[in-house]
């Protein structure tokens, strides 16, 4: 039964899940103190006969205490938060010679746009899928993430990664597999009547796999390609 | 603190007609009395639309039991359709948040509670008071309507994100959306009328020697949601207005295609869906303080820093909407400085805790079946409140963010904490509200089957939140990543059944005890809050005169007394004859 995250397969995921345990292990430790002090008093302090309630009005150096300990340790948190996030999801930040590969939201599939031999978007050798996305292995890609309608939202939960596309905005989305494999993209906001159904395939592959996907597609790698033989081109 | 109550003014004839005693009332209590049946209702509705959810999710595809009744546009042969399946899931939110949990806590304890915790024979604003709960009523019924029109209700979720919400086109949803727009613009009116009236009536209609720091903390948690709301209510009805506009008469305010934001809708739908959590929890912090401290027989641990930390958690509240948009193509930057008041404003939710711990510290614990649901407040707020600390974390949210463990957070803090805070609240004041006792052992019953089916029901959502679920999809088999979760679902379903179930045990008493139920005295609950020296049930103008408040609200087990309880209108002993202390 596998019951617990999906295994890691991008860059950041370790390093995501390591603050999800650093949290864990803090507030179960939390949990478990303050949910076991409390039944202790439940029990040990239910009334009994001759026995009376103290009348304690509060102590000011519990109270300096209780707020001091949780304000560190909540504000170290955010202090271990920010870097990280600002890594993964501040576009200034991402690695300059990352790929480009534009992803199109509609309701309710996945179009992705992939740069032709010029390795740019938006120019006439771009070549389009629906619902399969093909990365290569150990290489950054920054997505340009949009939506023709509504707000979607994109989630490969073994990239732990997920960004809202939102119409009329783009945004980028930085990611770097390290795992290959096939991963599932799912859409994270509901969108409508087939939201739930709403998903796409991930390939991870080597560059060989992933030239031979380009083949079998009728898409040279190297070189510019015939139009015609692309059956979703054109996507701007 | 002008007390306008005329001597006497409640022990003359009460010649009001059937009407205007019982259906257009002004009376504070009678208007509460009307907000809880109402609320019941809608809680009943609410909880009945959650089961559908529930057999879709655990049993997928499969004929719902009763399903061959809805109508086969609905449920072709039994099965919930994807869009109903939406409108399931919007709809349980909203009758939930808007028409069950806050009329419950606001509606029901702060019409009741307040004039007579405070000394007073009403409210400052009988009429308004009186709106207030009939515009409830057709803002219920167009709500309810919405669920029978051709197209369905809205079915965008509670949080109606634009551009789905505003085009009709995207959502086949027409009708339906509208309703639910004016509905709620409804609400948005009646939820203001309250609170004006709340916020004037504690400001002026406290009795003499009411000061502000001897309000109950009941009070003081149903003042300041007062105020959070009367701040925050009108940017949601604005924003309804908004989104009305954009689907009628062909606005743009967050349609993409004419230069408006589909984020301009969430900022304002939040700015005012965060004020309004702690709406839904300031009012259950307030009642179960009073309960604990009543059940502990001590006096509440801390009193002015328990002021202080929810007067902490409403400035906060107001700068921390961003933390439900860190994913939502805000700039991160700005997302970094709201997880910063986040994490800030789990500070006085934390020194609360501890303070309801303090309070049971050598108490002498009577387990009541009001105390015990306080307790499980307790329990259950610990738990809510720790989750809440993964989603604040921004990249650790970035995961989270949509799945399970959000809906296991939210629940945990809405049933966990505000549900078992009603449960107290009503189990308390019932006897006060009806002039009869509910019945202790099926209280008992009803609490125990509710915290374990309750617990067995949310706590593995949490897992599957980790597992990667979505919240809000129709079918999960339908990815692979998910399909071994699946027995999970199966077994939170057949638990959710069993705690809708449990709520029947709630059901019989409360609507027996009406009838068969022991009379209660005027104090059951050897409290001292000024409620418990009226008659149960109180008459029309409360107090026979104006009370005069000498103590602090919780002067429980006062060294020297032979009582363990010192009612707060007791005059000061001559000085010397009695050690207790009149804070």
């Amino acid at each position: 039964m596998h019951w617990w995250f999906p295994s890691n397969a991008s860059s950041v995921g370790g390093q995501v899940d390591s603050l999800f345990y650093v949290i864990l292990y803090i507030t179960g430790a939390v949990f478990v103190l303050v949910e076991a002090a409390l039944l202790i008093f439940l029990v040990r302090y239910r009334r009994r006969e001759g026995r009376k309630a103290e009348y304690i009005e509060g102590s000011t150096k519990a109270e300096i205490i209780w707020t001091a300990i949780p304000a560190v340790i909540l504000v170290s948190l955010a202090l271990f938060s920010q870097p990280l996030w600002s890594k993964i999801k501040d576009a200034d930040r991402f690695p300059p010679n990352a790929a480009r590969i534009g992803v199109e939201a509609k309701q309710f599939e996945w179009h992705f746009t992939y740069p032709g031999p010029d390795g740019k978007l938006g120019t006439d050798d771009d070549f389009m899928n629906i619902d399969s996305l093909h990365l290569v292995l150990n290489r950054d890609y920054v997505i340009e993430l949009t939506s023709r309608d509504v707000v979607h939202d994109f989630f490969i939960p073994a990239f732990r990664i997920k960004q809202d596309a939102v119409p009329g905005m783009k945004i980028l989305v930085w990611i770097r597999p390290t795992v290959a494999g096939t991963y599932e993209l799912a859409c994270a906001e509901l969108c409508g009547l087939g939201h739930y159904r709403m998903r796409a395939v991930v390939y991870v592959e080597t560059q060989q796999d992933f030239d031979a996907w380009l083949k079998s597609e009728g898409i040279a790698a190297s070189s510019p390609t015939d139009s015609t033989a692309q059956a979703g081109k054109g996507a701007s | 603190m002008t007390a306008t109550a005329h001597p006497g003014a409640a022990a003359h004839q009460d010649d009001r007609s059937f009407i205007r005693k019982y259906v257009f009332s002004t009376d504070h209590k009678v208007i509460g009395i009307q907000f809880l049946f109402l609320s019941l209702f809608f809680l009943l509705v609410g909880g009945l639309l959650a089961m559908g959810i529930r057999w879709q999710l655990g049993f997928p595809g499969q004929p719902m039991p009763l399903g061959g009744w809805l109508p086969q546009s609905v449920a072709p042969g039994g099965v919930v359709a994807p869009k109903t399946y939406n409108s399931l899931v919007t709809m349980h939110g909203t009758f939930m948040i808007f028409f069950a949990v806050m009329p419950l806590l606001v509606g029901v304890f702060a019409n009741y509670l307040i004039p007579l915790k405070i000394g007073a024979p009403d409210m400052a604003f009988p009429r308004l008071n009186m709106w207030s709960f009939w515009l409830m009523i057709p803002s219920g019924a167009l709500m309810l309507t919405s669920l029978f029109v051709l197209g369905g209700s809205s079915a965008a979720g509670w949080t109606v994100y634009a551009p789905l919400s505003s085009t009709p086109d995207y959502s086949g949803v027409h009708l339906g959306q509208q309703l639910w727009c004016v509905s709620i613009v409804i609400f948005g009116l009646s939820s203001l009328l309250g609170s004006v009236n709340y916020i004037t009536t504690v400001v002026n209609l406290r009795a003499p020697g009411m000061r502000w720091f001897r309000l109950p903390l009941s009070v003081w948690a149903l003042f300041i949601t007062a105020v959070l709301a009367i701040l925050a209510v009108p940017i949601l009805a604005g924003a309804v207005i908004m989104l009305l506009f954009d689907q009628t008469i062909g606005t743009h305010f967050f349609q993409p295609d004419a230069s408006g934001q589909p984020l301009v809708w969430q900022h304002l739908f939040w700015f005012f869906g965060h004020p309004e959590v702690y709406i839904l929890i300031l009012p259950a912090m307030g009642i179960v303080s009073d309960i604990i401290a009543n059940g502990a027989r001590k006096p509440i641990f801390g009193y002015t820093s328990m002021v202080y930390a929810m007067i902490g958690i409403a400035f906060l509240g107001f700068i921390v909407w961003g933390h439900h948009m860190f994913q939502s193509g805000m700039n991160p930057t700005l997302a970094s400085s709201f997880m910063v008041s986040t994490i800030v404003i789990a500070v006085p939710s934390a020194i609360k805790v501890f303070n309801w711990l303090g309070t049971l510290w050598r108490g002498s614990i009577h387990f009541t079946t009001p105390m015990l649901n306080a307790c499980a407040f307790v329990a259950m707020f610990i738990i809510g409140g720790l989750s809440g600390i993964f989603m604040a974390s921004t990249p650790v949210d970035m995961y989270i963010h949509g799945t399970y463990f959000i809906v296991a957070h939210i629940h945990y803090v809405l049933f966990g904490g505000s549900l078992f805070a009603v449960f107290a609240g009503i189990y308390f004041w019932y006897p006060k509200m009806f002039g009869r006792q509910m019945s202790e052992r099926w209280g008992k019953v009803h609490f125990v089957l509710t915290f374990v089916f309750y617990n067995l029901t949310f706590f593995p959502m949490h897992i599957l939140g980790i597992g990667g679920e979505m919240r809000r999809i129709y079918d999960p088999t339908v990815y692979d990543f998910l399909r071994p979760l699946q027995p999970i679902n199966v077994f939170i379903t057949i638990n959710a059944f069993l705690l809708g179930l449990s709520q029947l045990v709630f059901a019989v008493n409360f609507l027996g005890s009406l009838f068969k139920g022991e009379k209660a005295e005027r104090n059951p609950w050897h409290d001292t809050g000024l409620e418990w020296t009226t008659p149960s049930p109180p008459p029309h103008g409360n107090f026979a005169e104006t009370p005069h408040v000498y103590h602090g609200p919780y002067e429980y087990s006062v060294p020297g007394m032979a009582e363990d309880y010192l009612p707060v209108d007791t005059p000061p002993a001559p000085a010397g004859a009695a050690a207790g202390r009149h804070a």
